[in-house]
């Protein structure tokens, strides 16, 4: 086998081992929604939006099956901060293979930012056993890209972000993790406990199978009510992108339509 | 002291692009409020980069310049940064929303306690003197404005190539950070930066973008995407639509859109792509938009500011060459 960075890790194979993880996620729209103003101006209209666990988790989680899959035992709990309507993506994560969940209960979520909600998770985290916490690399809704960093420091411990390929040494120990750097990809040794942010790339999260679903009924959530800190962040409103003009459309597969475009872009749009 | 606070990132004691954003920026909102614009360089060997630094409008450098900074690592870094922060008490602290910004920042302003705005585009004082914050959230499908309450210091990472980079020759007076750092306490090591070999620039930084979608038909043909970037010249790119990469044609890191990235070149050039909901909120923030594909109701050109209905077969080589033989005269 070729020697690479990768054989830095120590392998012990067949080993059976225990290795706990916790996989923080968020409910969020549907990518496919249209998102709309409420009629104060300063949150989104709920109304009709499908809610669904934040894509980047399900890679948050798959990897947390296929760490607990390669040692042979251990539990996977989820964690997260949200309204009772998230026990629902909650079961959705259970149906993939979660042990159980942590919901920590917060009715006026728009009330938040990243610094309070990685404030109660790493509250709620601080005794709870655990090799590694992976979260998504950020949430699709205000894809703020923080709780991750924001919870390892909060707990102490060191973190990868934007994480395209990880293997765990045997004694748990240590990692390394591959992170989606500009132009090209960085190699860290991490030590574990830590947090690890998933990017997509870092594995194909598994279907959920009728099994999985009926199974994820019956495991359960311990549902917490805690001091959830205020945001310092404050909205005063939203707005929409700003409408483009019609464009200008031209119909033709020849050199004068091509020619045509390019003189637009060079003299009107003066972008080539 | 107070003070408006950049840090503009290097890697292998080269600026980054956005560095010099974060600087015209912080110029702009350091005039405004009659407060010193600083910026923080940090490295190994990197001093020579302050002259720079003050050609675009830092007041003083503030210098952290120590082989155990050479590679970039989450904990010294924010260690150092936070260290100048409690003793130097900034107001404003602004990050380039870079991968290496994302990661800093996050750590810096939960040790300090205080919050962060991701992604911004635009930044501006307010009259009560805060940071007013303008970012998109849902990858742009909506803007919010925001200011950080209570928040020393309000800190903010700023998307690349949306702020105009403006020189204004300042005094830079170096500050050296005293402080050390003891590398036996960090828990992370850098074991290898792998760069894609002929790789073009990165989407996130890239002024133009040739994108391509299901319509591509299959791996192979992105070729002429990329000869029609070649022909754009080095600041343009190739990326993909979440279709062309969940079909495997393209790499995740060439995902424009709402799972992939959100990207803001000058020109976005979007060929057999039918602009699906979250493919579109990735790259409406484009300057200009083109669209090629043969569906005249593919909802792409909506968006577009100028579109051509027809087979990119035929019309992306022709582009290519239109484009070559300009570069030739």
């Amino acid at each position: 086998m070729k020697k690479d960075s990768w054989s830095r890790i120590r392998w012990n194979e067949g080993r059976v081992e225990k290795v706990n993880s916790i996989v923080c996620t968020k409910e969020v729209p549907d990518t496919e929604s249209s998102i709309r103003i409420n009629s104060e101006g300063t949150g989104i209209a709920e109304e009709g939006l499908k809610y669904v666990a934040n894509p980047y988790d399900e890679y948050a989680l798959e990897e947390a099956l296929r760490l607990r899959e390669k040692f042979g035992e251990g539990k996977i709990t989820a964690i997260t901060v949200g309204p009772q309507r998230a026990e629902e993506t909650m079961r959705y994560l259970f149906a993939m293979g979660a042990d159980e969940g942590v919901l920590i209960r917060d009715d006026e979520p728009q009330k938040r930012d990243s610094l309070s909600v990685a404030q109660c998770l790493a509250e709620a985290i601080r005794d709870m056993e655990y090799d590694v916490i992976f979260c998504g690399k950020q949430a699709v809704d205000d894809d703020s890209a923080q709780v991750g960093a924001m919870l390892a420091e909060l707990l102490d411990i060191p973190q990868a972000t934007v994480v395209t390929k990880l293997e765990v040494a045997d004694d748990k120990k240590s990692a390394l993790a591959q992170r989606e750097i500009e132009g090209g990809l960085e190699i860290i040794e991490i030590q574990l406990p830590a947090v690890i942010t998933a990017q997509k790339g870092l594995n194909e999260p598994r279907l959920t199978s009728l099994l999985g679903i009926k199974r994820a009924m019956s495991k359960p959530i311990d549902i917490r009510e805690m001091n959830i800190p205020e945001a310092k962040s404050k909205v005063i409103s939203l707005e929409r992108p700003e409408e483009r003009p019609p464009g200008r459309i031209l119909e033709g597969e020849d050199a004068g339509v091509v020619g045509e475009l390019v003189d637009a872009l060079r003299n009107e749009a003066k972008v080539i | 002291m107070a003070g408006i606070w950049v840090f503009p990132e290097q890697r292998g004691a080269e600026l980054k692009k956005v560095g010099f954003e974060i600087l015209s920026v912080g110029r702009k909102l350091a005039d405004k409020s009659g407060e010193e614009l600083g910026a923080l360089l940090l490295g190994s060997g990197v001093e020579m980069l302050a002259p720079e630094l003050a050609n675009y409008g830092a007041d003083r450098v503030y210098l952290a310049d120590s082989a155990d900074l050479e590679d970039f690592l989450t904990e010294p870094y924010a260690s150092v940064i936070c260290d100048a922060v409690i003793v130097n008490e900034p107001s404003i602290l602004l990050f380039g929303a870079t991968t290496l910004g994302k990661d800093l920042a996050p750590r810096v302003a939960a040790r300090l306690g205080t919050s962060l705005a991701t992604d911004c585009t635009e930044l501006d004082i307010n009259d009560a003197g805060l940071l007013a914050i303008k970012r998109p959230i849902f990858a742009g499908k909506l803007f919010v404005n925001l200011v950080l309450e209570n928040a020393k210091p309000q800190i903010a990472s700023v998307r690349p190539n949306v702020i105009p980079v403006q020189e204004n020759p300042k005094a830079g007076e170096v500050v050296k950070l005293e402080g050390r750092i003891d590398l036996s306490q960090v828990r992370t090591k850098l074991v290898e930066i792998k760069k894609e070999a002929g790789a073009r620039v990165d989407l996130t930084e890239a002024k133009i973008i040739v994108s391509g979608g299901r319509g591509m038909k299959g791996p192979e043909n992105f070729s002429i995407l990329e000869d029609l970037a070649a022909a754009l010249g080095p600041e343009a790119t190739v990326g993909a639509s979440r279709s062309a990469v969940d079909a495997g044609w393209r790499p995740h890191s060439d995902q424009v859109g709402q799972t992939g990235k959100t990207v803001t070149p000058d020109l976005y050039i979007a060929c057999g792509i039918s602009g699906a909901i979250q493919h579109l909120a990735g790259m409406s923030s484009s300057k200009y938009i083109v669209a090629i594909n043969k569906d005249p109701d593919a909802p792409i050109f909506k968006r577009a500011d100028y579109g051509i209905v027809g087979d990119l077969f035929k019309i992306v080589p022709l582009l290519t060459e239109e484009l070559s033989k300009a570069g030739r005269e």
